[in-house]
């Protein structure tokens, strides 16, 4: 009877993990064949104007680098606060618990703050407000991956820098943010793969444009957002093109993902 | 006891962890003899540790410790200060590059064999390439390291061993030409080679350099010590010469303890 | 120099604190002309842009029969229809001060004022994710437990890595899989709408699927080999060790990935948006098509001005509020952190 028990209870557990399985199977290869219809190089050499996803790849990468640039160095000295100054206060405590609830508040929330503080006292979308919106995503996660990679460091490696007479940001600089480098550095790479598929914080503060580019302070392309316009236009051609441009933005994530995973590892051996 | 001089004198001293109520050492009295390498032994948690860290005060990287007491320590002029009375950031540095410290495991930091020893060089105003190169050579020709690495100067100090990480550890704190030097279990993570080629490269060190040693290890107290202290619970039982100690020591509980009686 | 370094990383570190109060101080003034017009009962009420008759300021509270009749002219809104036929103990106009719509004190001819409400779209936040967690949680719970004691590390490893690869995948993608092919498809089963509820929430539950196994499968990790070992060593049986070991050793860890998995759902926008239906109508069926906060804020947002604009404000204190308590308790009583 246990023995009948474990053999149900073990099948029933791959059943499910199956069918999670083939579920996320199913959106993988309805997005690979989907994808690939409209995908040419094409595509990547025209602006959504002329059909194409180039403008929309560059504004994304454009809003979520320059979050990114700006968030890498507040955020990690944030981090270095947490561990390295606040000697484990309360204060320190409450900034880690605040993160972990910004690291998580919806994204489109998010996104209203930006509006109101940004786009309604300017008027208009613009670039920079999706910017600020993706650094404010951005920031709890910088903050607490060198949180958490500091951590790591052991507290001899600090104290050996102190004990050889270097001063405490020395020791920081030099020492254990150097032996905390690789995860800082994937973690970086995640948080920005984290950013640079987000659509709702972007939806009304940069806005959507079919046009090629580069002025922050007015409306900018995002591929995110036009994915969402285009896959609920009543055009096949448009449905098409979103499936393309949603191919070629989760082959984007995946890569960064994969390459932090990769890092890491390499870090082990 | 021969009369010789002292470079650190532990006076009265009580010292409080942040936080704790009770003090974790009560009235220590307890020199450190120049030239010559003392030992701290006794079961675990008595404070040995605490004492140590004392002694460079690294304890005041966590702030709300409590000292008590004074710990002279002697400066290069002859003249005698208290490194209790140390406030300044200044101060503390210089403190620490004359007091250097070893630790129970090895703490190579995170560059090539050569930027740790240069490290610390340059923190203590050694910018000159030449200098360095020199005084590194040097230090772990002394050491003993050379042969070993002096093909991978430049590579990742994280690569070696762990007793040639460890020698390193001594080799960069011996560059910095300290007057004392401390040593919490440095042995206690390594295999019994490795234990004994940094248990001679202290023994050679003493010529140079006076020496404060935690060890759990009553052979190792008693094969390279010439001073041996031993605690209990926060207080200093004995000290005494190496030799009487593990021959004929006064205290009862002494005994007891290095015929393993307890502990 | 060190002192400005210091002092650097301590304001980094504030920033959160500045963004985190920021924002809930934003939302609370871009909100506060619904909330003094409205007040608790927008959280009861479900019509959202109904123009209503200003009552005259008669002190005696009747029931304002007239406002569940009368006057249904939304036309502003593409598609926010009327709920008003229910919920007629909605007493509109007996806080007479705040009102300044449809002009100034002299208002002649049958003065109107629109009202909002966010029943709607909490209720169908809060069923979506119901749905979404029924049906995520055995699945996850499936996939964690085999990745962790069933499958070989040949599988487990590669599988592994897959699942955490389809967390980082965007919200979007899982969008417009339900759109054009799982909403249909659940359509030709239950019958119904291709955008319903039930859609929505199987979407959320398939989207939080990954993330929520790849964090109970970290939780189950962390328990020692020695336990399950010991365990084994009596005679028990696999399920009986995942049962009487593993799963009261990881409980806490468990509970909070589920957790961290609703507020995810709570919050999540891209992917019901596509699903929903976006109307202001209960779903009388699962089937039948609904809202939810973040999809009423993503459509609404850019057509809304004066007291609409507020009222979507109001929405999202309302989301950021509850996600807050509920990201808050998970990490505070479930997933500690070490030391
Ligand atoms: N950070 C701390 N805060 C409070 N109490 C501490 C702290 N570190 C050590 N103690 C206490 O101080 C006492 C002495 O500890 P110490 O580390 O000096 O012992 P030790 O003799 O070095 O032991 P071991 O041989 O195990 O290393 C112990 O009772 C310990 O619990
Ligand atoms: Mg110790």
């Amino acid at each position: 009877m246990r023995l009948l028990i474990n053999k149900l209870v073990l099948g029933l557990s791959s059943l499910a993990a199956v069918i999670g399985l083939v579920f996320l199977g199913w959106i993988l290869i309805t997005l690979i064949i989907k994808g690939s219809e409209a995908l040419s190089p094409y595509i990547f050499t025209h602006d959504l104007i002329n059909n194409g996803i180039r403008n929309l790849l560059f504004g994304q990468f454009v809003l979520a680098g320059l979050a990114t640039i700006i968030g890498i160095p507040i955020g990690i000295m944030a981090g270095i606060y947490l561990q390295e100054y606040s000697n484990g206060s309360k204060y320190a405590d409450f900034i880690r618990d605040l993160s972990d609830v910004m690291m998580s508040a919806p994204s489109i929330v998010i996104g209203t703050f930006v509006y109101a503080v940004v786009v309604m006292p300017t008027g208009h979308t613009a670039g920079w407000a999706g910017v600020f919106a993706l650094f404010v995503m951005m920031l709890p996660i910088v903050v607490r991956a060198t949180d958490d990679m500091l951590s790591l460091v052991p507290t001899e490696l600090r104290e050996a820098g102190i004990a050889i007479g270097a001063s405490k940001y020395h020791v920081i600089v030099n020492i254990i943010l150097r032996a905390a480098k690789v995860g800082i550095v994937t973690g970086l790479i995640l948080a920005f793969a984290r950013v640079v598929g987000e659509t709702a914080p972007l939806l009304y503060t940069s806005g959507s444009s079919v046009y090629w580019s580069t002025d922050l302070s007015d409306t900018f392309p995002s591929i995110t957002v036009s994915i969402y316009n285009l896959a609920t236009m009543p055009d096949d051609k448009m449905v098409q093109l979103a499936w393309a441009a949603a191919l070629v933005l989760t082959f984007f994530v995946l890569i960064l993902n994969l390459l932090g995973r990769y890092i890491i590892r390499e870090k082990h051996h | 006891m021969k009369d010789i001089a002292n470079i650190m004198e532990i006076q009265d001293f009580s010292f409080t962890y942040p936080k704790a109520e009770n003090p974790s050492l009560k009235n220590i009295n307890l020199p450190i003899k120049e030239n010559h390498i003392t030992a701290l032994i006794g079961p675990s948690g008595c404070g040995k540790s605490t004492l140590l860290r004392a002694m460079n005060r690294i304890h005041d990287l966590y702030p709300g410790c409590h000292y008590e007491g004074a710990i002279k320590l002697k400066n290069q002029d002859g003249s005698i200060g208290n490194i209790l009375d140390i406030k300044k950031e200044n101060d503390f540095i210089a403190l620490r590059q004359r007091v250097g410290m070893i630790f129970q495991k090895p703490t190579p930091f995170p560059m090539t064999i050569y930027e740790n020893i240069a490290y610390g060089l340059r923190i203590a105003g050694i910018k000159n390439k030449n200098d360095l190169e020199e005084i590194i050579v040097k230090s772990l020709q002394d050491a003993a390291l050379w042969n070993e690495v002096k093909d991978r100067l430049h590579q990742d100090a994280r690569g070696l061993s762990g007793g040639q990480q460890q020698r390193l550890c001594i080799t960069r704190v011996v560059a910095l030409k300290p007057d004392l030097m401390l040593f919490d279990e440095p042995t206690s993570a390594l295999d019994p080679i490795s234990t004994l080629a940094i248990e001679e490269m202290i023994l050679g060190l003493k010529e140079k350099y006076s020496i404060a040693i935690v060890t759990h290890n009553m052979q190792q107290a008693s094969r390279i010590s010439d001073y041996t202290a031993f605690m209990y619970l926060g207080d200093l039982v004995e000290f005494n010469d190496t030799d009487v100690m593990f021959t004929n020591p006064k205290e009862q509980q002494t005994n007891n303890y290095i015929t393993g009686k307890f502990g | 120099m060190e002192k400005i370094f210091a002092r650097l990383s301590q304001v980094s570190a504030s920033l959160v604190f500045v963004v985190l109060v920021s924002t809930l101080v934003t939302l609370y003034i871009s909100a506060k002309p619904a909330i003094e017009e409205f007040g608790a009962k927008f959280l009861i009420d479900a019509r959202w842009g109904v123009d209503v008759p200003i009552e005259p300021p008669s002190s005696d509270h009747k029931p304002a029969q007239q406002a569940s009749q009368s006057s249904v002219s939304n036309a502003h809104l593409d598609n926010g229809t009327n709920a008003g036929d229910e919920d007629d103990g909605i007493n509109v106009g007996d806080d007479d001060d705040g009102i300044n719509v449809g002009g100034d004190g002299v208002v002649s001819n049958a003065p109107h004022k629109e009202v909002f409400g966010g029943a709607v779209a909490i209720v169908g936040t809060v069923f979506s994710t119901i749905i979404a967690l029924l049906f995520a949680v055995p699945l996850a719970m499936g996939i964690a437990i085999f990745l962790s004691e069933i499958a070989a590390p040949a599988i487990s490893k590669p599988v592994g890595i897959a699942i955490e690869l389809l967390a980082a995948i965007p919200s979007i993608i899982y969008g417009m899989w339900g759109l054009f092919y799982f909403g249909p498809f659940i359509a030709s089963i239950f019958g119904g709408h291709s955008v319903s509820l039930l859609v929505a929430g199987l979407v959320l539950g398939v989207m939080v699927i990954p993330f929520m196994a790849a964090l109970s499968r970290d939780a189950i990790n962390t328990t020692p080999d020695v336990l399950k070992e010991a365990a084994y060593a009596v005679g028990a049986t696999k399920f009986e060790v995942i049962k009487d070991v593993v799963f009261p050793y990881a409980k806490a860890g468990i509970i909070g990935s589920i957790i961290i998995s609703l507020g995810r759902a709570l919050g999540e926008t891209m992917a019901v948006a596509f699903v929903i239906g976006g109307v202001f109508e209960f779903a009388k069926s699962v089937t039948d098509p609904t809202n939810s906060i973040p999809v009423v804020l993503a459509n609404n947002f850019s057509e809304s001005s004066g007291l609409s604009l507020a009222s979507l404000f109001y929405l999202s204190l309302i989301l950021f509020v509850v996600s807050f308590i509920v990201i808050f308790t998970a990490k505070h009583y479930f997933l500690r952190r070490g030391k």
